[in-house]
């Protein structure tokens, strides 16, 4: 007697299931946006990242008049693995979701990605920066697309030891995103001329940085590099100008954004050498387009939000242009056409879903330059896109056949 | 000269910051102690309330002007005022029960705190300049020191003792421990007791309040401040014997030092000594260093 | 319901839940429903330590997550299949249950919680500084597997009926421990530990078993977790999940059989639910929810409701 509701069940799924295998677009495109919302990531992601993603979706629409409608639906992972690869998991499979993106740390961003591949859908990654997406772990469905740590350390471990810091100290992260962050920088100090004079591995997190400060003062090098993120760097940026060691030594944040520059304020941060893959204040475009985004959010863009509007975008267009959500077709299409819009100029995403743009070097404005409320960086280097990223010919990825 | 294989100056530097962070443990540690001895309330919130006195600090300071030094005075009585409410609404039912029903609603009053100020702070916090008064440093020849750690030290065994003192040698801390122990016994005497219990909420709160005002200049004033201080501060109160207000007050400043010595040998294993150390005093003394064997 | 005896109650309460988790799957999302049911496992096994032994444990995510990656480590690397992936993981917990319990036993109360919480605290460094644990990266792209070597579990409900499976096998471990003379021990400690040791139990060994049995279960249930979702993570070992599963435990009705299944139910449902619906107010709302708990119904919900029936207030740790 209660077999007849199951078997109905059973040939409902079955049906669904071929369904979603037949690959026919049901008139809708559905992006799925896992973030943060609530951690430690959700001011360099976070909401920012949902209105920039609307914003998107609008300005698409008014443009293109595409014949198929675009729904956003939404989700915070609160940076665990579990819920974000069950929601991942929910929205493929029941909603019908043809992409998932932004997705900020890495263990969420990897496990999604796994999902995808397993699935056949687009994944997008904006937020995380782990540069093992696009090496050990990457695959044909997966694109990075804002930045990598291996970006942001590069370009200013090499601005910087080239414009004379060649003694180095690392404060890192106790965590494979500042084991990686450290190596990066390291290697890049070295090929440069310079040298590691020390460096010491703090848990994660940590409110103290006095101890760590001590040693690196004491340590004789000229650069102290910031192997970690977001309130750890903060913290020790803080207190590396209370214990005045940043007239005597240099900071050199390896992985900040413009919303850390905007909690210490210019007074302590001053002077900072760090690698952006955008700023609202490059150019008319991007002004443009900050402004209408800071008209909502009521805070500038950090790369993660701008990269998210832009990655969005992007996978619109091809969606367009090829004419079907089919993931293989779709993404042949964003991997073929360049990327041309204020966030990126010839952007291009490789073979191993890496998408690479110019990055800058950007120094941190005196009090007294800063004339504008976030006005904070002076561009110092356009770090072009084909050596802002790590070069094929380092790749550890299976799909790049050497 | 050498110690353990550092330099000796290097050696002192880590000592003094060692004791600048112990400092901090101690008076968080101590409105812990005092709360759970008189109330028999694990206040999870404590954390939650650091982060709060330094949020009134800065609040204080970027909307009305007020400067650090009335901040120090009012933020502990803003904090201690929402603590009376949550004593007086709250807590109160809770005294008879097990120590478990405390610590979930403090856990879920700490909570929801920590979300409200994240969803209009955000996560990265904001930052507190250092006072006028207490800003530069000293060349110590061993290390430079900035004159507001050293402040910091001072204030704070200024408070803790004050505290230790008023609870352990005057008549109203002898009342206060009487009540806890026949509570019967005061009211009978003529003594308010729900007020006094209520009272002793408001300055342990007060207490973590005056301990966010301190730590504000030095670290990023952000709502998770407080989460991710209070476990070690509970593994500390712990230690020195769940209740001793004198034990709370030495071993904050003792495991201070241990932890900053730890950043200097192994700096990997820093956040975890302090638990290692409260796994290791309990196998021996099951009571924590200054409890009273129950 | 008096009626009925202990042994037709029990025979009812297995009928109900199995059928409702034969059909569950197709009426909701499987995997949604396996990370209820690997919480509520954990739940179950928690509360039969804090519920019927007395002893509230700070440190269970030492267990579960170190099974996951245990789990994690020899299914992924080293191939083992599943179901041998999983006694491994229930081992592991039991032999950690074993060493944290021979450590905290002797500890009574607060002091008890504080050490299995530094324990867990060194787990969970040891978890940071292991390098096959990746880090903050996750053990990711465990593989499912084929259970005995024939049905592949990559099957959504194929692995939904395993975990299915196995939860009502722990479950009913569970159950019968409870019910049986050691159950009955345990709660006699619990509730007058003196009168217990002048009756001439051996109360350490006692209570030690029940903490090998709770972290062995606690293991499993961590070890099902990695998977189902093909990853461990530093989340699983994070004294957060320690402190989750005793909201869950409590949320539910501390004590009573299906309270933990209920608690961790509510709160895996709330977390799921709340992460489209209101995303940053997410704790807020859920610290509203455990201070409306704690002031208006403490026996949880299923003690409520058996309240509201009429039957005897389940049992909570007394007061002091």
């Amino acid at each position: 007697m209660k077999l007849k509701p199951i078997a109905q069940a059973v040939a409902l799924s079955l049906v669904l299931a071929t369904a979603a295998q037949a690959q026919v677009s049901d008139g809708v495109v559905k992006i799925g946006v896992l973030t943060d919302l609530s951690g430690t990531y959700s001011d360099l992601a976070g909401n920012g990242t949902l209105i920039a993603t609307k914003m998107a979706i609008d300005d698409f629409t008014a443009a293109e008049k595409p014949t198929f409608k675009i729904e956003m639906v939404s989700a915070d992972h609160q940076n665990k693995g579990d819920i974000s690869s069950n929601k991942a998991r929910e929205w493929i499979e029941r909603d019908k979701v043809d992409v998932v993106t932004e997705l900020v740390t890495s263990s969420t961003a990897l496990a999604v990605q796994k999902i995808g591949k397993e699935k056949n859908r687009i994944v997008i990654i904006n937020g995380a920066g782990s540069t093992a997406i696009t090496n050990e772990a990457c695959n044909d469905v997966t694109v990075h697309y804002t930045y990598d740590t291996y970006a942001v350390a590069n370009g200013t471990a090499k601005a910087v030891t080239k414009a004379g810091g060649k003694k180095w100290f690392f404060l890192t992260a106790d965590y494979a995103f500042g084991h990686a962050l450290e190596k990066d920088a390291s290697d890049v100090v070295k090929s440069s001329g310079g040298e590691v004079v020390g460096g010491v591995r703090h848990p994660f997190p940590t409110s103290d940085f006095s101890s760590f400060l001590l040693k690196a003062q004491s340590s004789g090098a000229q650069i102290i590099g910031l192997a970690n993120a977001g309130g750890d760097t903060i913290n020790s940026i803080k207190q590396a100008a209370e214990f005045g060691i940043t007239g005597k030594q240099q900071l050199a944040g390896l992985l900040m954004f413009i919303t850390d520059i905007h909690s210490l304020g210019l007074k302590t941060t001053q002077g900072m050498y760090l690698t952006e893959g955008f700023y609202w204040d490059l150019n008319d475009e991007t002004r443009a387009w900050s402004k209408r985004f800071f008209a909502q959010h009521k805070r500038m863009p950090t790369m993660v939000q701008a990269g998210q509007y832009s990655s969005t975008m992007h996978y619109l267009k091809a969606v367009k242009a090829a004419n079907t959500d089919d993931t293989a077709k779709v993404m042949a299409q964003m991997k073929k056409m360049p990327i041309n819009d204020f966030f990126a100029k010839n952007g291009t995403i490789r073979e191993d879903g890496r998408m690479v743009h110019d990055m800058y070097l950007m120094q941190v404005k005196t009090p007294a330059e800063s004339k504008t409320p976030w006005d904070y960086y002076k561009v110092k280097a356009v770090i072009p896109a084909a050596e802002a990223f790590q070069p094929l010919s380092a790749s550890r990825c299976p799909l790049i056949k050497k | 000269m050498e110690i353990f294989g550092i330099p000796s100056p290097a050696f002192f530097g880590q000592l003094l910051l060692g004791l600048i962070n112990g400092s901090f443990y101690a008076i968080l540690s101590l409105g812990l102690a005092i709360i759970f001895g008189l109330l028999n309330i694990i206040n999870f919130a404590h954390g939650a309330q650091y982060m709060v006195g330094a949020f009134v600090a800065w609040m204080g300071f970027t909307w009305l002007g007020i400067g650090y030094w009335w901040a120090l005075i009012l933020s502990p009585l803003v904090v201690g005022a929402v603590a009376v409410l949550i004593e007086r609404t709250m807590l109160k039912q809770l005294y008879k029960l097990d120590h478990l029903y405390g610590l979930l609603l403090t856990f879920g009053l700490a909570l929801m705190a920590e979300g409200v100020f994240k969803n209009y702070f955000g996560v990265s916090g904001e930052s507190y300049e250092v006072p006028e008064l207490l800003q530069g440093g000293i060349n110590l020849g061993f290390m430079y020191l900035p004159i507001y750690r050293a402040w910091v030290v001072v204030a704070a065994m200024a408070v803790c003792f004050s505290a230790w003192y008023a609870i352990e040698r005057t008549s109203l801390g002898a009342t206060l421990r009487a009540a806890t122990q026949r509570p019967d016994l005061v009211q009978a005497l003529g003594i308010n007791v729900p007020v006094l219990l209520t009272a002793t909420y408001a300055v342990g709160a007060g207490l973590a309040a005056f301990a966010g005002v301190l730590a504000a200049p030095i670290m990023q004033v952000n709502p998770v401040m407080g989460s991710n201080l209070i476990i070690v501060v509970f593994a500390v109160v712990v230690i020195g014997g769940m209740g001793s207000i004198l034990g709370s007050i030495v071993t904050g400043l003792g495991l201070g030092v241990v932890e900053g010595l730890t950043k200097v040998f192994y700096p990997e294993a820093s956040a975890v000594v302090i638990f290692v150390v409260m796994v290791l005093v309990l196998l021996v003394k099951p009571a924590g260093l200054f409890g009273k064997q129950a | 319901m008096n009626a009925m005896t202990e042994r037709q109650r029990t025979f009812a309460l297995f009928t109900v839940l199995i059928v409702v988790g034969c059909i569950a799957p197709f009426v909701l999302y499987p995997t949604f429903l396996m990370k209820l049911l690997c919480f509520a496992l954990f739940a179950c096994a928690f509360n039969l330590l804090l519920g019927f032994a007395g002893l509230l444990s700070f440190g269970h995510a030492a267990f579960f997550g170190g099974s996951a990656y245990i789990t994690g480590y020899l299914c992924r690397d080293l191939g083992l299949s599943p179901e041998l992936g999983l006694l491994a993981g229930a081992a592991f917990g039991g032999v950690l249950g074993a060493l944290f319990g021979l450590l905290a036993i002797r500890r009574e109360g607060i002091y008890f919680a504080m050490i299995t919480l530094g324990l867990a605290q060194l787990v969970y460094f040891v978890a940071v500084q292991m390098p096959f644990t990746g880090g903050e990266d996750g053990m990711q792209g465990i593989p499912r597997g084929k259970l005995f070597g024939l049905v592949d579990l990559s099957n959504n409900i194929a692995m939904y009926f395993f975990v299915f499976a196995v939860f009502v096998g722990g479950f009913w471990l569970i159950h019968r421990t409870i019910h049986s003379p050691f159950g009955q021990i345990l709660k006699a400690i619990r509730d007058n530990e003196p009168r217990a040791i002048s009756l001439g139990y051996d109360v350490a060994r006692f209570k030690l078993l029940a903490f090998v049995i709770s972290a062995s279960l606690a293991g499993l249930a961590g070890s099902m977790k990695s998977l189902v979702f093909q990853l461990a993570s530093l989340a699983d070992v994070h004294w957060h999940t320690s402190g989750q599963v005793v909201l869950m435990t409590l949320l539910g009705g501390l004590g009573t059989i299906l309270g933990p299944v209920a608690g961790a139910f509510t709160i895996v449902s709330l977390e799921n639910l709340l992460a489209d619906k209101v995303g940053s107010w997410v704790e807020v709302i859920m610290g509203a929810i455990f201070v409306v708990c704690v002031l208006l119904f403490r026996r949880g919900v299923v003690g409520e409701i058996g309240a509201l029936f009429g039957k005897k207030p389940a049992a909570g740790p007394a007061g002091h």
